[in-house]
C-alpha cells in the first residue's frame, strides 16, 4: 500500500488503499526557477507529483534515488532512467516573464523509447500555481493512460461538528485533492443534498434553516444566494437539468407523500412527473435531458425508475437485482447508474448497474456506503461510507482496480458530488 | 387486514377513553405541575378539585387523571426497520395526544418524523416523512384537526444516538411529538 498525506490547509486526506498491479513508474525532476523560492515552486512540482500517485496508477521515484536532475531537454541521459526502471520522465523549469507573471516549461518522455511526448509553456501568476500544476498531471496522465485528466475539478461535501444541539452542518467545496476548501453555507440545522449546476458555478442544496427543509441556490464565487423552494411538506433532492434550466426535485405538497416534479429556474414554472401513493425521490437527469431516473418504493421497496421529462407518465422500472436500490446517479455517457444497493448480510454497498442489460455490479465493501457520484470522465466513482464509527469519502474506480480513501481531518463528511469540468 | 384490526381497535379504545375521562382542559400541563398544585385547591370548585385530587385521591376518576397525564407525556412513537405503520404499543399514547388536541383547539403540535442511518438520505426524508403522517392520521382520527399538526421530517439528519447497532437504529426511528 502507499500513502500518501497532502499539504497542511486541506480538510481532506487522500490515501489510496488499492491501486492498479502494474503502475507506472514516473520521475518528476525537481523544477528550477532563477527567482523563486523552493516552497513556491514546490506549488507546481509536488502538486504533479501528489495528483499521479493519488491516481492509483503511477508510482514516483524519490529525489534523493535520482541518477541526474535534467532542466533541459538536451540534459536528458535515458540511461540514467532506464537503470532505474523508470517508465516515464518529466522536468521543467519556470522563468519570470514579468511582475508576477511566469512562464512554466514542461517536458514528458518515453524513457524506454527515448522519445518526447510532451512539451509545453504554460503562463501564470505566482497564485495559480497549483492549478497550472493540477492541469500539467491533466496532461500526462492524458498522454500516459489514455483517460481524461480531473485533477483540476472540484468536490462539494457535506461535514457535520458534533452531535445533538451544538451540531454545525456545513456545505464545503474543495479541490478534488482536498485542497482549498471553502465553506459554502454554515448551519446548526441539517444540510443536505448538494448538486453542481452544470456551468460549476452553482450549487443547489437543502437547508433545514427555517425548521423544514427548503431548497436553495448558490452562487460559489459570490456567495448570494436564492430561496427557489420552500413549498409546503418536504422540498428535497434537487438536481440540475444538463442544460442548466430547470431543477427536478421531490416535493411532497399537500399529498403528504413525495413525487417528482421539475422547477423552470427562472420563470417558477412547477410541473409534476410522477403522481404515486409511494416515496417518489432523488432524481437524476441523463445526460441528453430527456429522462429523469428516480427512486421510488412504489413496488413495496425502493427501486430506480424512470420518467421521460416532456411526456411525464411515461414511467418503468429499470433496477430488478435485490430489495434495495436507491440514489441513482449517471454516468457522463448515460449508459450505466451508480447507486445504493442492499446486497448480502443486509450492507449498503455501491453499485453500477448497466441500464440496457440490468446487469449489477457491486462496487465498496462497506457496510453503509452512500450517495455516490461520477467524476466527469466517468473513470471513477466518489461516495461517502463509515469507517470506525465516523464519515469518511471514498473513491473507487469503474472498473474496481483503484480504491481510495479520503478522510477528513476534522468531523464527520458525507454527501460527496464531484463538479462537472471547469473551465478556468 | 392486520391494519383495519388496529384502528378498529384503537377507535374502541378512543371511545372507552373519551367516556371515562372528565373535563380534558385540566389534563395541560405536565404530571409534576399537578402534584405541586395539589395542596392549595383540595376544597375549590369541581374543576381545580379534579386538578388537585390527582396526588393523593383514591377516587378512581382521578387516578384515571393521573395517568391519563403519564401518558400525555410520552412524547416518542417508534417504528420497525423500513416501516411505517404505528404499533399497538403506541395506542394508548396517541389516543391521549389525539383527545387532548380534539378538546383544545388552540393547542398545536409539530410531528417530526425520523429514520435510521441505514439507506440513501433522501428516501429516508420521505420514510420519515410517512411515519409522521402514520401519526399525524391516528391523531386526526381522535377528532384532532389538519391545523392544529405540522409535520416536517428529518430523516436519517438527526439521530438521538450515534451508532451503527440495532439498539441505535431502533431508538432513532421515531416520531416525536412536539408541543
Amino acid at each position: 500500500m502507499i500513502l500518501f498525506s497532502s499539504q497542511s490547509l486541506a480538510q481532506l486526506r487522500i490515501e489510496i488503499r488499492q491501486g492498479v498491479e502494474r503502475p507506472i513508474q514516473i520521475a518528476v525532476v525537481p523544477f528550477t526557477s532563477q527567482s523563486l523560492s523552493s516552497s513556491e515552486i514546490s506549488n507546481i512540482q509536488d502538486v504533479i507529483q501528489s495528483d499521479l500517485i493519488n491516481s492509483g496508477r503511477f508510482t514516483t521515484l524519490p529525489q534523493e534515488s535520482m541518477l541526474s536532475r535534467p532542466i533541459l531537454p538536451s540534459d536528458v541521459d535515458f540511461n540514467d532512467w532506464r537503470i532505474l526502471d523508470i517508465d516515464a520522465l518529466v522536468i521543467g523549469r519556470i522563468i519570470s516573464s514579468g511582475q508576477d507573471q511566469f512562464t512554466i516549461h514542461f517536458q514528458l518522455f518515453d524513457v524506454l523509447r527515448g522519445e518526447q511526448l510532451l512539451a509545453f509553456r504554460l503562463l501564470s501568476d505566482s497564485s495559480s500555481f497549483r492549478s497550472v500544476g493540477h492541469k500539467i498531471s491533466d496532461m500526462i496522465f492524458a498522454e500516459l493512460t489514455g483517460i481524461t485528466g480531473i485533477f483540476n475539478t472540484k468536490v462539494a461535501y457535506i461535514s457535520q461538528l458534533g452531535v445533538g444541539d451544538t451540531s454545525r452542518y456545513r456545505l464545503i467545496v474543495s479541490d478534488i485533492d482536498g485542497e482549498n476548501p471553502q465553506i459554502i453555507a454554515d448551519s446548526p440545522q441539517p444540510l443536505m443534498s448538494p448538486s453542481w449546476s452544470p456551468d460549476g458555478t452553482q450549487l443547489a442544496y437543502v437547508s433545514f434553516e427555517q425548521d423544514k427543509a427548503a431548497i436553495y441556490i448558490q452562487n460559489i464565487e459570490a456567495g448570494t444566494r436564492t430561496l427557489v423552494s420552500d413549498r409546503l411538506g418536504i422540498n428535497g433532492a434537487p438536481s440540475f437539468s444538463p442544460d442548466g434550466r430547470y431543477l427536478a426535485l421531490a416535493l411532497s405538497r399537500d399529498t403528504g407523500n413525495l413525487d417528482i416534479y421539475m422547477l423552470n429556474i427562472d420563470g417558477q414554472v412547477l410541473t409534476r412527473l410522477t403522481r404515486s401513493p409511494s416515496i417518489d425521490t432523488e432524481p437524476a437527469w441523463s445526460p441528453d435531458g430527456q429522462v429523469i431516473y428516480f427512486t421510488s418504493d412504489r413496488s413495496g421497496n425502493p427501486q430506480i425508475y424512470k420518467v421521460d421529462t416532456r411526456l411525464g407518465g411515461n414511467i418503468s422500472r429499470v433496477t430488478f437485482e435485490g430489495t434495495y436500490n436507491a440514489r441513482p446517479r449517471l454516468s457522463p455517457d448515460g449508459n450505466q447508474l451508480a447507486v445504493v444497493h442492499r446486497g448480502a448480510n443486509n450492507n449498503y454497498r455501491i453499485a453500477l448497474v448497466d441500464i440496457e442489460s440490468g446487469l449489477t455490479q457491486v462496487l465498496s465493501g462497506g457496510y453503509l456506503d452512500e450517495s455516490p457520484s461520477f467524476s466527469p470522465n466517468g473513470s471513477q466513482i466518489i461516495f461517502a461510507t463509515r469507517e470506525n464509527g465516523s464519515g469518511v469519502l471514498s473513491s473507487v474506480s469503474t472498473d474496481g482496480r483503484i480504491r481510495r480513501k479520503i478522510a477528513s481531518v476534522v468531523g464527520d463528511v458525507r454527501e460527496p458530488v464531484w463538479s462537472p469540468s471547469l473551465e478556468d | 387486514m392486520l391494519k383495519k384490526i388496529n384502528l378498529l381497535f384503537f377507535s374502541l379504545l378512543a371511545i372507552i377513553l373519551a367516556s371515562c375521562s372528565s373535563s380534558p382542559t385540566q389534563q395541560d400541563g405536565t404530571a409534576s405541575d399537578t402534584s405541586n398544585n395539589s395542596s392549595s385547591s383540595v376544597n375549590g370548585s369541581n374543576e381545580s378539585a379534579m386538578i388537585s385530587g390527582a396526588s393523593g385521591s383514591s377516587n378512581p376518576d382521578i387516578f384515571e387523571d393521573t395517568s391519563t397525564q403519564e401518558v400525555l407525556s410520552n412524547l416518542l412513537i417508534y417504528f420497525d426497520f423500513d416501516q411505517s405503520d404505528v404499533n399497538p404499543e403506541f395506542n394508548s399514547t396517541l389516543l391521549a395526544h389525539g383527545n387532548r388536541l380534539a378538546n383544545n383547539s388552540s393547542i398545536t403540535i409539530r410531528l417530526e418524523g425520523h429514520a435510521d442511518e441505514r439507506g440513501s438520505r433522501e428516501y429516508n426524508i420521505g420514510l420519515g416523512e410517512r411515519r409522521a403522517q402514520a401519526v399525524r392520521r391516528l391523531l386526526l382520527l381522535q377528532g384532532a384537526s389538519n391545523d392544529q399538526i405540522t409535520i416536517v421530517s428529518y430523516g436519517e439528519e438527526r439521530p438521538v444516538v450515534i451508532g451503527s447497532n440495532e439498539e441505535s437504529y431502533s431508538l432513532n426511528r421515531r416520531v416525536e411529538i412536539i408541543y
